[in-house]
């Protein structure tokens, strides 16, 4: 009881890391083709933040259970890549298929998102992670959550300050990509501060 | 009609180094990679890798293109690509095991890179294998050149070696930024570089 107690505790501390210390986007880079591109607008952003986080939760917890269960015993664990870029997209579909079916408002305001997010490096790199820092089950749930929420909090955070930016004057060779991402790197520089809060 | 619209060589070269370059025009695939460019050897492990990714699956994806239906053929070249990188990444394991360890699963994010998958999409569906290979090379190395700036940038000033090796001045008398090789400095170093790249050849007028 007292294992289980204590890898709750972990999974909760892994949890909280991922969104701020070690968030996905900001300290890792994973995750950037969307967000520098889809992060014009408040609301298409959390869409796509919100599928980010149902998608990498579920998608970690799948590879987990494949690679544990499947590929450890049967001694193919350089398959991992294909494995796991198959589930996803399975995932996605699947999630698609039931959205259409059962959401339709849902999934006509998602459309274009759910799609994109098979070839979101996030997706791939947070069950990578999980595979290399070797983590249990429980605390996997806890660092797929966790991952999606700070790239949905990086993602919100970027599109609110560039939605007030539209009116203001920026170099020509600067504007778009160049500028998110000077952005990016003061939200990374703030994220920094957090380093230390938890150990 | 195939076989009329093929690029000549020059174009894909120079569409591939710098009018196209997958950094600074379509900022693609920035991902993977920049997360290690705060050292030049890890850099340029990474971008050999790439490489050698991009221009093989392009040339496969280009020799299967005739027998691949058109619905599946994402996840035929998925697989193509992910084939590569194992190759790669099993390689790597087995001789170079510390670079293996320091690039964590950055080499095995090569397969989601939209690089790779954007040139196997956009031209290596419709064009014969050979210009294909060469078209997936030169993408390849304009990224690879526009990083390995990118890691000599972040190593120098913030650590003040090259490779590893102790620069003269900065080794000695510079005061070191740390924070270049920390992660806000490759956002900041990538966002100079494509604000310089824009400026010296601005966007072209549209005929």
């Amino acid at each position: 009881m007292n294992g289980l107690g204590a890898e709750l505790w972990q999974a909760v501390v892994v949890c909280f890391a991922a969104v701020f210390t070690n968030n996905i986007l900001l300290t890792t880079f994973l995750g950037m083709c969307p967000f520098t591109s889809v992060s014009r607008e408040v609301r298409t952003a959390a869409g796509l933040g919100g599928a980010v986080v149902f998608v990498m939760t579920f998608t970690c917890l799948l590879n987990w259970m494949a690679y544990h269960w499947i590929l450890v015993p049967l001694g193919l664990e350089f398959f991992r890549f294909i494995l796991f870029i198959i589930i996803i997209a399975a995932f996605v579909q699947v999630v698609e298929m039931i959205l259409d079916r059962f959401s339709p408002r849902l999934y006509q305001n998602l459309g274009i998102f759910l799609p994109l997010i098979t070839v979101n490096c996030a997706i791939l790199g947070a069950s990578l992670f999980m595979v290399i820092r070797e983590y249990s089950l429980i605390v996997t749930i806890g660092y797929g959550f966790g991952s999606g929420l700070g790239w949905l909090l990086a993602i919100l955070a970027m599109a609110g300050i560039r939605q007030r930016f539209n009116e203001s004057r920026v170099p020509a060779g600067l504007q778009g990509p160049g500028i998110t991402l000077i952005i990016a790197g003061l939200m990374a520089l703030a994220f920094i501060g957090f380093t230390g809060v938890l150990s | 009609m195939k076989t009329a619209s093929v690029k000549p060589m020059q174009e894909i070269i120079r569409d591939g180094l710098w009018k196209d370059n997958p950094i600074f025009r379509q900022i693609l695939g920035i991902c993977s990679t920049l997360a290690v460019t705060n050292l030049v050897l890890n850099t340029f492990v990474m971008c050999t890798a790439l490489t050698l990714v991009t221009a093989l699956s392009c040339w496969t994806v280009s020799l299967l293109r005739s027998w691949t239906p058109r619905n599946i053929r994402m996840m035929v070249q998925t697989l193509i690509i992910a084939f590569y990188v194992i190759i790669v990444d099993v390689v790597l394991k087995a001789y170079w095991p510390d670079m293996s360890r320091s690039l964590g699963p950055y080499v095995g994010l090569i397969i989601t890179n939209c690089i790779v998958m954007g040139r196997c999409e956009a031209f290596a569906g419709s064009n014969p294998p050979g210009p294909a290979f060469w078209d997936g090379f030169f993408n390849g190395l304009g990224y690879s050149a526009v990083l390995l700036g990118i890691a000599v940038i972040r190593e120098g000033l913030g650590m003040g070696t090259f490779c590893g090796w102790p620069l003269p001045y900065f080794s000695t008398h510079w005061d070191k930024w740390i924070i270049m090789v920390m992660p806000p400095g490759g956002f900041f170093v990538l966002a100079c570089v494509i604000w310089a790249c824009r400026s010296i050849r601005p966007r072209e007028v549209k005929k």
